[in-house]
């Protein structure tokens, strides 16, 4: 158990664990997440305002799949990785920097620094298979609870818990 | 130097740099615990009995001893139940409540301010309300249910379906403004785990934060332990220091820490205000502000350097302002390092209330002046009377001027003494340079009410265009 060799970071009450989102644009991606074992997320529909796309790739096999919120399968992504998947991958990027993603979807990408466009191709080149849709549901409802946060109304009684999560100003 | 008349200016850095009788002890019976829990207590090993017994030992001679001893003796033959996970959280909240109140002395002593009022609020104050509503006992027990279950998996047993158990109990708590508190907590610890899953592979394990957050998410899963707060009302002249800013992925929450003078000609008191709401982890920056400005009137005040008049506002016993607009308006100009100089020495500090005693709630508005700054390996240090203390720029919210280089700059500091990992150091809310032979003030929470700043402005553009996409989402999609 190492009683006396714990670290400064380990003995830190604050320590950061996960680092804040990094800014983006929404409009063509409104959400994003490494989660379940998946880059997964929602991708507005270029075409109509009403519909949005559901998109994941699972980490290590790359497995992919994408359809419609009511649950019809998008065109595009028959053999390979769709439009959709391609901007949930560069929003991912700029959400957590693409190390993280890298990280998270079991990458290597060849040449050092991974980017948006030599995880796409890294994973490309590994011939992934299509997934079948059935996290779509669970993830669009993930999105729908996101969205939800937002119509929760501010407090001011005091949440002394909050004292755990200071600010960083270093990014993902 | 320091000028020894300064209002709050004198800080005997040597004090602060002192060891304190018996910090070490309590501390290693807590990360012995701690380091039970990263294998977890399902199956308990030699070490970690030790641990767990270690802790038992450290609260014998306290009221919680026999339960603790008989929790104790449960965990070690890895048959504990959820009382039982509860008084060991309970054993090892007592100890860092101790070690809070050493720590709180030595500020006491180091900055030469009054002691503590005694709880007048609560002598005065209306009786707690009782506040979970019936639903909410299920939630907190689902709540109990889920973190026993981590403690007995450990850290490193952490896994998606584990992790995800928490969503449902986080997402029925939030609506219901009484169980907040203890969804903010859940939501901000359960997003960490899921980030962090498989524990199997992790590199490293943030071993006593987690454990704080376990512990405190399981005692105020008790009925009672965060009810509403008592309050008192207050009547006077509001002097803000400077605003303390927390978040999480989906929370945020913004402390205005300010000098309190009651109308009565009574002596000032330190009090805060705090106002937070949940959020989508894509809104940040000025988005943070932006959620909570139309909350309460306060950001704007400060941002103007304003000071508020209040009309029986509540005020906790712990010196929290539960705001309300209506008991409040926009007051005289009035300088935070005007207040600090002028009254921070004079003012009282409430009482932690018992439950929430933790070092990491310390957090003492100070001013400090006529120090030394110094950087080295990308550490701030001010030296002040001799000691050096370490200043934290990673805390300066993103969206505000204030910048670690214009710290390092500055000659003057209001701030927020704290402690973590063993040692104090300095949070800046705001700081004073020269520019021009002109002293400047510049505020980490100056856009916290809007801002005229170009590179402000361009923040809160940016975090107006996120929020008004993400509305735009849900008016399409969330009542479908």
């Amino acid at each position: 158990m190492g009683v006396g060799a714990l670290s400064v970071w380990e003995k830190s009450s604050t320590a950061r664990v996960v680092p804040p989102a990094r800014p983006r644009k929404l409009a063509k991606v409104p959400f994003v997440e490494l989660a379940d074992g998946r880059l997964q997320g929602v991708v507005s529909s270029g075409s109509d305002i009403g519909r949005v796309y559901v998109s994941s790739v699972a980490a290590r096999t790359y497995a992919f799949a994408c359809s419609t919120n009511n649950n019809r399968p998008c065109g595009g992504a028959r053999g390979m990785f769709c439009k959709h998947i391609q901007a949930l991958v560069g929003e991912a990027v700029l959400q957590y920097g693409a190390e993280r993603v890298a990280r998270y979807l079991a990458v290597e990408t060849p040449d050092g620094e991974p980017h948006a466009q030599s995880l796409t191709a890294a994973m490309t080149a590994a011939r992934p298979v299509r997934g079948d849709s059935s996290a779509a549901a669970p993830v669009f409802s993930r999105f729908l609870r996101h969205l939800s946060y937002l119509e929760l109304d501010p407090v001011t009684t005091p949440l002394p818990e909050m004292q755990w999560f200071p600010p960083t100003r270093a990014v993902a | 130097m320091v000028p020894a008349d300064a209002g709050g200016g004198l800080m005997r850095g040597d004090l602060l740099s002192d060891p304190i009788d018996g910090l070490d002890e309590a501390l290693a019976a807590v990360d012995a615990f701690d380091g039970a829990l990263v294998a977890g207590l399902l199956r308990p090993g030699p070490a970690q009995a030790t641990a767990v017994a270690g802790l038992a030992d450290a609260v014998a001679g306290t009221p919680l001893a026999a339960r603790v001893a008989e929790a104790a003796g449960r965990a070690t033959d890895g048959a504990a139940g959820e009382d039982h996970f509860v008084a060991l959280a309970a054993a090892r909240c007592a100890l860092l409540g101790s070690v809070h109140d050493a720590l709180t002395h030595r500020i006491d002593e180091a900055v030469g301010r009054p002691a503590p009022e005694e709880g007048q609020a609560e002598a005065e104050g209306s009786p707690p309300a009782s506040a979970v509503p019936e639903h909410g006992a299920n939630l907190l027990a689902a709540a109990r249910s889920w973190l026993c279950d981590l403690a007995r998996g450990g850290w490193r047993g952490i896994d998606h379906e584990l992790v995800a158990g928490a969503a449902p109990v986080v997402s029925a708590m939030l609506p219901d403004p009484t169980l907040r508190r203890r969804a903010t907590l859940l939501d901000g610890f359960a997003a960490e785990l899921a980030a962090s899953c498989p524990g199997a592979t992790l590199e490293r394990v943030p071993v006593r934060r987690w454990a704080d957050l376990w512990s405190r998410a399981l005692l105020l899963t008790v009925p009672g332990a965060a009810g509403e707060p008592s309050v008192a009302p207050a009547t006077g002249r509001l002097l803000p220091l400077g605003v303390d800013l927390q978040e999480h992925a989906t929370a945020v929450q913004a402390q205005v820490h300010a000098v309190f003078e009651p109308a009565d000609g009574g002596a000032p008191r330190l009090v805060r205000a705090g106002v937070s709401a949940p959020k989508p982890d894509t809104v940040v920056g000025a988005g943070l502000w932006q959620l909570l400005r139309p909350r309460t009137a306060l950001l704007g005040a400060v941002s103007e350097g304003r000071s508020m008049e209040l009309d029986a506002m509540p005020v906790t016993a712990e010196g929290d302002l539960v705001w309300d607009d209506g008991r409040a308006r926009t007051g005289e100009p009035a300088d935070a390092f005007a207040t600090a100089r002028v009254m921070l020495s004079a003012a009282a500090a409430a009482r932690v209330a018992p439950l929430d005693r933790h070092p990491v709630r310390i957090a003492v508005p100070v001013l400090l002046e006529g120090y030394a700054a110094r950087t080295e390996d990308d550490r701030l240090t001010f030296d002040v009377s001799g000691r050096s203390l370490t200043v934290d720029t990673d805390r300066l919210p993103a969206a505000g001027p204030l910048t670690p280089e214009a710290v390092a700059a500055s000659h003057a500091c209001v701030g927020l003494l704290r402690w973590d990992a063993g040692e104090f150091f300095l949070q800046p809310l705001a700081v004073e340079a020269t520019v021009r032979r002109k002293a400047v003030a510049v505020h980490a929470g100056a856009w916290a009410g809007g801002t005229t700043d170009k590179a402000g402005v361009r923040a809160e553009k940016a975090a107006t265009d996120a929020v008004a996409v993400l509305r735009e989402r849900a008016g399409r999609l969330l009542r479908k």
